[in-house]
């Protein structure tokens, strides 16, 4: 019956683009309802502080370090690369304008979904586990003002602060194998990166970047917690579809924000 | 006549209700869970729901405390009707009500004091001397003002339990309710939950819903029992009328017997067929 078979894999994809759309609804107005009970996260502001501690403090470790070796690594390929045109001077521009412009927001944000993003997965897929989430709602207290969207904040604060200071260990990073290893003149490597950086195309741009990014990973990472089934199994799954899901949507709003910024730059 | 046969002339009906259950049904998607409930929980009184797993007690908990809609019927609680309360409404009437989780649901990140303290902080604007005082109160009224700097992870089961019945105790509700409040104790604790159920509702003039299917414990302090099966009440009355009950699944139930109206085997095919015996089974 090759028209019962057509008609099971029909049924199966719109069943599938169904969920989907709906899961998309359903994500859209968990984000929008976040945004309305944004308000006790400012008035409130400690709740905001203590979840930037956990999403962007406790983070720091990771980001300084990997910001160091991305930057080193850089240091040494733009070297050699750079070398090979006898611009070995414009090693400090290559390297700013890298981490400024890109891998600062992104890495720094693969490294946020990873360590931040799936913390706070875990964390309110266990508390709905447990029950805690609906002991809020039983004492009259809005789960989503109360810890959705502390959370949120924190995230979109923390992020553009952390690859802020991701791109600044990586630039010294690069001026550590840069000047210091290799022998590339200082005073070049500082006066054409100062000359190549400009403030709004360049920072400003990369800090917009990093924001959008923060909204993404936490809002998914948020969602994906609160709306994992409450058991060991869903969790985990939870977790794991955060990191994958933030991942990809970093990257994708990375070229999408590309485009639009740095057209014909 | 018979307590436990139902009719609507039965139901006894005190002066004041608490909380009123009519005609209620409630279904997930197409599956039926509870199917024409009547319930009726006067003020003051400790009133538990027994039954077997799956019969549709914390649903009926969850309805009372208005985190489910019903799908027909009405749940009243203080003369207001749930369905006609908006999201605001609901909230308001919650900071009425407490309940306590099957396993506490305390807050993990903070410690026992700041458990308690957590609704004086959501919903007043008191001093932290008061609050402080308050929370000391409700936590030696369980018994446990000396742990009041633990966190949860170092509490037992039982000092969990209790430190979540002082956390909904805190604003001094006029409707408490148990999920399961005796799962998993061992028998000193639970008796001294068992003990604070009473007392508390006592001391604070509250009203209490016990959902549980620990018939011992609870028999010795509730005042009145609806006992559920597959979504409907099939029997009520006074601890001793349901100690003394014949309906079967009622004594059953009250003395544990393993066999009865509830088999001990799941509906299957029949045994030789499973264990592939066809000629067997065919003879």
């Amino acid at each position: 019956m090759p028209h019962r078979k057509v008609g099971f894999g029909l049924g199966s994809i719109g069943s599938t683009v169904v969920n989907g759309v709906w899961r998309l609804g359903y994500a859209s107005r968990f984000f929008l309802r976040t945004l309305l009970g944004s308000g006790m996260s400012f008035r409130r502001f400690h709740l905001t502080i203590r979840e930037i501690y956990f999403s962007g403090v406790m983070s720091l470790i990771i980001i300084l370090v990997s910001g160091l070796f991305v930057g080193m690594v850089l240091g040494l390929q733009g070297y050699e690369t750079l070398q090979k045109y006898g611009s070995e001077s414009a090693l400090g521009t290559l390297v700013a304008l890298s981490l400024v412009r890109e891998l600062g927001p992104v890495l720094a944000a693969l490294l946020f979904a990873s360590r931040a993003g799936s913390a706070i997965t875990a964390e309110i897929g266990l508390m709905k586990a447990t029950e805690q989430l609906a002991a809020m709602e039983m004492m009259a207290v809005d789960p989503i003002s109360r810890v959705v969207a502390p959370r949120f904040w924190a995230g979109v604060i923390s992020m553009p602060l952390l690859a802020a200071m991701f791109s600044a260990i990586g630039v010294f990073g690069g001026y550590l194998v840069g000047v210091v290893l290799i022998g590339v003149d200082e005073g070049s490597f500082w006066s054409q990166m100062q000359a190549a950086v400009d403030f709004r195309q360049d920072i400003v741009n990369g800090v917009f970047k990093s924001i959008v990014f923060g909204v993404a990973v936490t809002a998914i990472a948020l969602f994906e917690g609160y709306d994992a089934p409450p058991t060991a199994e869903g969790v985990s799954h939870a977790t794991t579809r955060t990191v994958v899901t933030s991942a990809l949507a970093i990257l994708a709003l990375d070229f999408i924000l590309t485009a639009f910024m740095f057209r014909g730059v | 006549m018979c307590a436990f046969q139902r009719s609507k002339e039965q139901i006894p009906v005190p002066a004041e209700n608490l909380v009123e259950i009519g005609d209620l049904n409630f279904a997930y998607a197409n599956r039926p869970i509870l199917k024409g409930i009547n319930m009726r929980f006067p003020r003051g009184k400790v009133i538990a729901i027994m039954g077997l797993s799956g019969c549709g007690k914390t649903t009926t908990l969850r309805l009372i405390g208005g985190a489910l809609k019903a799908t027909t019927g009405s749940v009243r609680v203080a003369g207001q009707d749930l369905r006609e309360l908006d999201s605001d409404g609901l909230y308001d009437m919650r900071r009425k009500m407490g309940m306590l989780f099957q396993f506490g649901a305390l807050f993990t990140d903070l410690s026992v004091y700041e458990n308690v303290a957590f609704q004086m902080r959501e919903h007043t604007d008191l001093p932290e001397s008061m609050i402080r005082d308050l929370v000391m109160m409700k936590l030696h009224a369980v018994g446990l003002r000396g742990a009041h700097k633990l966190m949860p992870s170092e509490l037992s089961g039982g000092m969990a339990r209790r430190v979540a019945l002082a956390r909904a105790i805190a604003l001094d509700p006029m409707l408490m309710m148990y999920d399961e409040p005796f799962a998993g104790l061992d028998p000193i604790s639970l008796s001294v939950i068992g003990n604070l159920i009473r007392h508390l509702n006592d001391a604070l003039g509250a009203t209490s819903i016990v959902v549980t299917h620990d018939i011992q414990e609870s028999l010795k302090i509730v005042d009145y029992v609806y006992f559920m099966a597959d979504g409907v009440v099939v029997a009520e009355g006074t601890a001793e009328e349901i100690k003394a009950s014949p309906l079967p699944f009622v004594h059953q139930f009250v003395w544990g017997e393993i066999d009865g109206p509830v088999s001990f085997h799941y509906p299957s095919p029949p045994y030789p067929k499973d264990l592939l015996l066809e000629t067997s089974y065919a003879a």
